[in-house]
């Protein structure tokens, strides 16, 4: 019994601070419109939780996450684009905050290198088989 | 020519490992700031929410005077142990506001009593909405708003108290 609450003890890590006030209704409940519905979701996928980076707010139980989903979905339930929500977020925390990162210097050799070295190989392959044929 | 091809792979080997090493023993810097900061202060009015003070809205901020806008909870820890560098500001002279993130009117009137109240006027922000709209990313945060409602400073997490005088000095820069 002692061990098993040493153990209990040992495991429990200290509860976030969360607010008590309950999250905005539309944080947690499903858009009327199933295809506005459809497309906020696919927006919440792509956008990080500030407060737990690993996560996208459609993953996180974080109130901040909460409250960023409640006005994902009010704005695309008011007919906004996905695009102009994502632009507006990044205009205020940066491209951090939307998991699909544009095209731009810092990112630039990510999207460049897979080609880069796709056409390496494709030149070595094309060399080594033209040597082989001989 | 092909012999030196062979050695391709160890040099592109060696190249990313000093890059590891380079890299990984750096602290990554988790915070997130506002690129709002030289940006006007989005427009927004938040109700009252601490007995006795007005709500705030965008207007408080453009009357010539810089102004600290604290963002903070009556449910956050860190918010409650900046409260005596918040109170050594607001003794040298800065006039303070604050946003109170997710909270009701009981547990804000108990924090202000227990932590002590130097605010001006505290708006109610339920949903957090002006705080997004602020880019803040948790709290406690502390913005320096200069007279013209531009966003001068963020300030991010708790103030302590070698903070204090150089929040005093952005506020003075600010005017």
């Amino acid at each position: 019994m002692r061990g098993l609450l040493t153990l209990s003890l040992l495991f429990a890590g200290p509860a976030l601070a969360q607010s008590r006030v309950p999250p905005p209704p539309l944080a947690d409940t499903q858009l009327a419109d199933a295809g506005q519905e459809r497309t906020a979701k696919a927006l919440m996928e792509t956008l990080r939780c500030l407060v737990c980076q690993g996560q996208s707010i459609a993953d996180s139980d974080a109130d901040m996450a909460a409250d960023m989903r409640a006005l994902v979905r009010q704005r695309i339930a008011a007919g906004e684009a996905p695009d102009r929500v994502r632009d507006w977020l990044i205009e205020r925390y940066g491209d951090y905050v939307s998991y699909d990162p544009p095209l731009s210097a810092a990112t630039g050799p990510l999207w460049i290198a897979p080609i880069l070295l796709l056409a390496i190989g494709a030149l070595l392959a094309a060399r080594s088989l033209k040597r082989r044929r001989r | 020519m092909n012999r030196r091809l062979l050695w391709m792979p160890l040099v592109a080997f060696v190249v990313v490992a000093a890059l590891f090493a380079w890299m990984l023993p750096r602290e990554p810097d988790r915070q997130v700031r506002s690129r709002l900061v030289g940006k006007p202060l989005p427009d927004f009015t938040l109700a009252p929410i601490a007995t006795g003070k007005p709500g705030l809205s965008t207007a408080a901020f453009r009357t010539g005077t810089p102004r600290l806008l604290n963002v903070f909870g009556s449910w956050c820890v860190p918010c409650a142990a900046e409260a005596p560098q918040l109170a050594k500001l607001a003794a040298a002279g800065a006039p303070i506001d604050a946003i109170a993130i997710r909270d009701t009117k009981a547990d804000v009137a108990q924090f202000l009593t227990r932590n002590g109240d130097p605010f001006a006027a505290v708006g109610d922000d339920r949903n957090s909405s002006v705080q997004l709209s602020l880019g803040s990313s948790g709290v406690p945060e502390t913005f320096v708003i200069d007279g013209q409602g531009k966003i001068a400073h963020q300030h991010i997490g708790a103030i302590r108290d070698e903070d204090v005088p150089m929040l005093l000095a952005k506020l003075d820069a600010a005017k």
